[in-house]
């Protein structure tokens, strides 16, 4: 039986299709983790099932946290689908944003993103500081919900797959390297507003944000120091 | 008219290309290659070289059939790579530039492999995956530079199927890589192994140990052949690598995607960045070992590139340097 009535594409990621439809009369979204031909059967089946449940897992922790993330409604490992709550309505994804904000010509980009980093910083602090490490963090995969008054925009946190839970402070120095090499080669000549995003980390996190952040170091030094060869 | 010659020698390829506008005339090409269950040294590659050199840049100038008086700039690779053979190609590059009194130019190895495949495979701006011995990179261009949107953490995924090659002996004729690809296409059984992507980067340094540890009991089990082996390994890695591929796409909203770097021949890692291209309607651009392995012709175009939109490099900067990343360089000849 398809739980879903009038089931419409939406977007085509990665590695899932994004339909949007009612479940149980509640409009939501479909997050179905197509086949991927390139990949041996066999693992392909092991990875979508690990990553189905590392979403569903992570994204119910979150709303826990009080972090704004879409809340799931059902999970089905048959069909691969998770259905969850359309988050769509007047949300934009954070590339687009700053994106926008970027070419509008306002002198100010920086005073203008602003807000928006320090809570990003915030939001990702309290991942951490439960130990959730979300494995993908870019800006494709962070949703700003424009208020009515557009003062202060709501993020939302998407995208989940590649998360784990783990305490260790090199977890979450990846976690944080990840963001920062897509953020600076996504939005180009943003190197202030990033390092708003981690002072925000910074205060938020409090006590220990100091090793997580000197792990970042060292990753990013890694990356450096390579020899690369061939 | 502009011909154009480069050297090439970061690793233990050693090769000299010449090229005029875009098309290769000629571009011979020397191996390094050590005994199976050894990789090769950064000492011992550089004596190599150096044993070749001449011989090479005679045959690429007969070959094109150009004389010296005919090239307009000498190009040779700064880096990365490893010291000594760089060294001792960068050393020739100069030597000649001064004897024919030609402009030199210090090319990014990165940019070279980047710009060749573009100019034989004509993909216009492709997310491009790098992947060699010493190179795992997944790259797209944006605003005067080749960004680097995903990369290894650790060790890149050439190294990783090298060093795996020789915990099985294999041997390092042609190369260690291609002799996986053979023996994996007889594989059945799929190996469970570690399977570690962080966004739009990947890991493979525990994977190595992983089967660097277990090679021996698995294979004296009698429960999986070395095929079995090579073709877990393969099925995995480049998983990964067609999975961040994929993600950087998504991303960037690319409809292009082209492979290059040694690890680019593999026609098993082409097959599934194939499938994946037309699950998205993109388009997959990929070149074979003449262009994919390092050679000199692409230190020669990605210099006619830099040379046409004005670059030279003055000769007190006419060093080589083992770190040299691919987001560095200005990319002055793109819009």
């Amino acid at each position: 039986m398809d739980i879903a009535d009038n089931k419409q594409l939406v977007k085509q990621g990665a590695e899932a299709k994004i339909f949007k439809g009612s479940f149980l009369r509640k409009p939501a979204m479909f997050k179905e983790r197509f086949r991927k031909t390139y990949r041996h059967p066999i693992l392909d089946e092991s990875i979508t099932k690990e990553r189905m449940k590392a979403e569903a897992r992570s994204l119910v922790r979150c709303r826990m946290l009080g972090i704004h993330t879409p809340a799931v409604y059902s999970i089905d490992f048959s069909t691969r689908v998770i259905i969850m709550e359309d988050v769509s309505e007047d949300t934009q994804t954070m590339r687009m944003y700053i994106d926008n904000v970027q070419n509008s010509n306002k002198n100010d980009v920086l005073k203008e993103l602003k807000p928006l980093m320090e809570r990003v910083g915030q939001i990702i602090a309290t991942l951490h500081k439960n130990s959730i490490v979300h494995g993908d963090l870019t800006t494709s995969n962070m949703l700003v919900k424009l208020g009515r008054d557009r003062s202060t925009p709501e993020v939302i946190i998407i995208d989940f797959g590649l998360s784990y839970v783990d305490g260790s402070a090199e977890d979450k120095g990846v976690d944080l390297y990840v963001l920062e090499r897509a953020f600076l080669s996504t939005h180009p000549n943003t190197e202030e507003l990033f390092k708003t995003l981690l002072q925000s980390y910074r205060r938020n996190y409090g006590k220990g944000s100091s090793e997580v952040l000197n792990k970042l170091e060292e990753v990013r030094m890694r990356g450096r120091k390579r020899t690369m060869v061939g | 008219m502009t011909v154009v010659i480069g050297f090439e020698g970061s690793a233990n390829k050693l090769g000299i290309g010449i090229v005029r506008d875009g098309k290769v005339l000629s571009n011979p090409r020397v191996t390094y290659i050590t005994p199976p269950g050894e990789g090769f040294l950064p000492r011992d590659t550089a004596k190599h070289h150096q044993a070749h050199v001449l011989d090479v840049l005679e045959k690429a100038l007969l070959e094109a059939n150009v004389k010296p008086s005919e090239i307009d700039v000498v190009c040779y690779t700064k880096g990365p790579g490893m010291g000594a053979p760089l060294v001792s190609v960068a050393v020739v590059a100069r030597t000649v530039a001064q004897l024919w009194n030609k402009p030199i130019i210090g090319v990014n190895h990165c940019i070279g492999h980047i710009e060749m495949g573009r100019t034989i495979t004509g993909a216009e701006n492709p997310t491009v995956l790098y992947v060699s011995g010493g190179n795992t990179q997944v790259i797209a261009y944006s605003q005067k530079r080749y960004r680097i949107f995903g990369e290894t953490v650790d060790i890149a995924v050439g190294n990783c199927l090298d060093r795996f090659a020789r915990v099985l002996k294999l041997s390092n004729d042609p190369s260690p890589g291609y002799n996986i690809e053979q023996m994996a296409k007889r594989g059945k059984i799929l190996v469970p192994l570690p399977y570690v992507v962080k966004g739009m980067d990947v890991s493979f340094s525990g994977l190595l140990s992983y089967i660097e540890d277990r090679a021996e009991s698995l294979l004296g089990s009698g429960q999986y052949t070395k095929e079995d082996l090579c073709f877990s390994l393969q099925e995995t890695v480049f998983a990964m690598l067609v999975e961040t591929t994929e993600r950087a796409m998504a991303h960037c909203g690319s409809k292009e995607v082209l492979i290059v770097g040694g690890v680019g021949c593999n026609v098993r890692l082409q097959d599934m960045m194939e499938k994946m291209a037309k699950e998205r309607g993109a388009t997959l651009f990929a070149t074979d070992e003449r262009f994919c392995i390092d050679n000199g012709a692409m230190i020669a175009q990605a210099g006619l590139e830099m040379y046409l939109s004005g670059q030279t490099t003055k000769w007190e900067e006419t060093t080589c340097t083992q770190r040299f990343r691919t987001d560095e360089v200005e990319v002055t000849w793109r819009d």
